[in-house]
């Protein structure tokens, strides 16, 4: 069995099924996207979705919240991964305990962020408590797009920084401690030491770990849907009302169309920008 | 790698054996009516359990209610028995893939009713199952603010408006609830409420300058009205909690509220506006999908359906009225006491003008809604101007009605060919 073809054996079942599960429908979304009742392929499931006025609103806060929060997991998953590195005891409890969030589904994230922050909510009530207001306020008000906004965000970088924190774990451990020492020999500070040789060598880590929360940032649906309702439209609310309420499967297809099209535009910048040459490994 | 194959096969075969016994002999009613658990429930051991056969009560959203249907239809075979639904998600249907139920010889004591529920065609696609409507509620709290002069059965929306004030100045909160939640069915008080009461039309009236007037008469009313409507989708919960004191909703979405504290609140019509008192009708049926295993015993179940002791059975279980001619018996629950009252008198009033569920729109039903939300949120929430806002949407309205093709429906005058927007 040590022949040469023993990679692509192994490598098979994973290309079957993706083949599958994931090329055979996306051609299908593909082509639903370009056509449009009768025959032949058209573009307007495109004009119309794109023409449609909530289009404009539903894109720049989908790139809005992206700009707000990726770059909080960034910086916050950087400093979690150096501490959790630096550690000598409980790194593991720690570790557990910060991934937490990783394992509850968006919607029940969510969902918690709903009952701190809504009229009846945890917020309200201490706040009310504390005697800093008079009655409950309702927060998640069209009045209160802001503070909507705000939640949501945060019920964001709750939720999902801590996948970029473990795979900001892992890369830190692969950079040999010599370079440290070195460091430390010719009397670099710490902040020296983290800028020249652990965000350098760290590229590979940073750049998988930006990848995927860019592109889920792009996928946002149900912390929005739950916080925000329809106060607060996103690209992937659109193509579930698509879908769903409009029972518009051509027009869904082309949002997700989109959606996948500025999914790779961020990938193609994120993956130039930080370019690991080959054949430099650490 | 030939052990691998092997288990392969073993593993496949095991899961072709788990999944097959699971295919079972019931009747399927797929439906997208009471789907609350308790009324999904009363349905399984109230309604259906006194039938002679065995009946899968499978309660859904819309959503996942069309995607199986659809997959069935597809497939060409299928084992869905009998589809429970509005008449909007028929009529979003092809009538091709319903079976016409002429022959079943049971169909509603109303003849707009067994008209709508032909979709267009010359033969019956689904038979009238039950039906409701949406009314107004209030707590008994709220009565003592009542306007001078004002009786609560026949309220004008420059009275309602004047209520709402009152209550709003008295407890310093606006305690008017509309549910303009995400699942709230607040384009059914555009459709069949305010256009009906304040143009006389739907349609063809979208942007008339009556339309204006109804629409800031709206904004009227929303700046006593609590911000928090956006997330209300079940106007009961608010009356529960005190957060709105009058409220306008669906009678199965106010029914917890009077079953909880039946002595607490009011049910009464809908308010008149210078057109008359608009109100919708909400018909939901009962309709057997081609692909259908035995559609011999699909029909006999509808037939049960109709009877009218399970008529009354259903209008318990759901709070949904029957929609054939029955006696009702005195020891009904609370809400159906109540929004039934209301319900009649509403219908009765003599400035009536119901408006009738769209019709026609075969898919573009989802879009016709659409039009009423967007305006409600650009004119409402977002704060534009009126005028800009219709004429816009207007565009988006017209385009629907012309790809369809639809006629108008009463309110609107009757049109040859898709009812034009004027």
């Amino acid at each position: 069995m040590k022949s040469k073809f023993l990679p692509y054996y192994l490598i098979a079942p994973v290309t079957l099924f993706l083949l599958c599960f994931f090329v055979y429908p996306f051609l299908l979304v593909a082509s639903q996207a370009f056509s449009s009742g009768g025959d032949g392929y058209s573009f307007d499931n495109f004009s119309e979705i794109l023409s449609y006025w909530k289009f404009p609103i539903s894109l720049k806060n989908t790139l809005l919240l992206a700009a707000a929060v990726v770059p909080v997991q960034v910086a916050l998953a950087l400093l979690m991964a150096t501490m959790v590195n630096r550690m000598e005891k409980g790194r593991d409890m720690v570790l557990y305990i910060w991934t937490i969030p990783l394992a509850i589904s968006d919607l029940a994230a969510g969902i918690i962020w709903l009952a701190i922050f809504e009229q009846s909510g945890f917020l309200n009530s201490m706040m009310h408590a504390l005697g800093v207001i008079d009655k409950p306020m309702n927060l998640l008000s069209y009045q209160n797009m802001g503070m909507v906004f705000l939640a949501i965000a945060l019920a964001e970088i709750w939720r999902a920084t801590a996948i970029m924190m473990v795979i900001l774990v892992a890369g830190i451990g692969l950079i040999p401690k010599e370079y440290y020492e070195a460091a430390e020999v010719f009397g670099a500070s710490p902040w020296k030491r983290f800028t020249k040789i652990t965000l350098p060598l760290l590229r590979p880590s940073l750049q998988t770990a930006l990848l995927l929360r860019v592109i889920l940032a792009f996928e946002i649906f149900a912390v929005v849907a739950a916080l925000g309702g329809t106060l607060f439209p996103v690209l992937m609310g659109q193509t579930y009302e698509y879908q769903f309420d409009l029972l518009n499967s051509g027009a869904a297809s082309a949002m997700a169309l989109v959606i996948l099209a500025i999914s790779i535009a961020f990938t193609i910048v994120i993956m130039r920008s930080l370019r690991v040459p080959k054949g430099i490994q650490i | 790698m030939k052990t691998n194959k092997k288990n392969l096969g073993i593993s496949i075969g095991l899961a072709l054996a788990i999944a097959a016994p699971v295919a079972s002999a019931d009747i399927l009613f797929w439906s997208t009516q009471a789907k609350p658990v308790q009324e999904a429930q009363a349905m399984r051991t109230e309604v259906l359990s006194d039938y002679s056969e065995a009946v899968d009560y499978q309660p859904n959203d819309g959503g996942p209610w069309q995607t199986r249907l659809q997959a069935e239809l597809q497939a060409g075979s299928g084992s869905i028995s009998v589809l429970g639904a509005l008449h909007g998600d028929f009529s979003a249907l092809s009538a091709e893939d319903l079976i016409d139920l002429d022959d079943l010889g049971v169909s509603s004591a109303s003849t707009t009713f067994n008209d709508l529920a032909k979709l267009g065609t010359a033969d019956l696609q689904y038979i009238p199952w039950m039906q409701a409507t949406y009314i107004m509620a209030a707590n008994k709290k709220a009565l003592a603010y009542l306007p001078k002069g004002a009786d609560i059965d026949a309220l004008s929306y420059d009275q309602l408006i004047a209520w709402a004030a009152n209550v709003h100045e008295a407890t310093g909160e606006p305690k008017f609830g509309f549910p303009a939640g995400p699942k709230g069915l607040k384009h059914r008080f555009f459709q069949g409420y305010l256009y009906p009461s304040f143009t006389d039309g739907v349609v063809r009236t979208f942007a008339s300058d009556k339309a204006v007037v109804a629409w800031d008469t709206f904004k009227e009313l929303w700046a006593h009205t609590n911000p928090a409507s956006t997330n209300f989708s079940f106007m009961q919960e608010q009356l529960l909690n005190g957060d709105a004191w009058i409220v306008f909703d669906h009678t199965s979405r106010l029914a917890d509220a009077f079953n909880e504290r039946p002595d607490d609140f009011v049910a009464f019509p809908a308010p008149a506006g210078p057109e008359g008192r608009g109100f919708m009708p909400v018909l939901a049926g009962l309709a057997i999908p081609r692909t259908a295993a035995d559609v011999d015993a699909a029909k006999d179940l509808i037939a049960y359906m109709l009877k009218p002791e399970t008529q009354i059975a259903t209008l318990r279980a759901t709070g949904f009225f029957p929609v054939v001619d029955v006696e009702l018996p005195n020891d009904l629950p609370a809400s159906v006491i109540a929004t039934g009252a209301a319900v009649a008198k509403m219908s009765a009033s003599a400035d009536a003008n119901p408006g009738l569920l769209p019709a026609g729109l075969g898919s573009m039903g989802g879009d016709f809604n659409r039009v009423f939300v967007d305006s409600f949120e650009r004119i409402v929430l977002g704060g534009q101007d009126v005028r800009t806002v219709l004429n816009d949407q207007k565009k988006a309205l017209s385009k629907i009605m012309k790809e369809t093709g639809a006629p108008c429906w009463a309110p609107d005058a009757p049109s040859k060919g898709a009812c034009p927007v004027e």
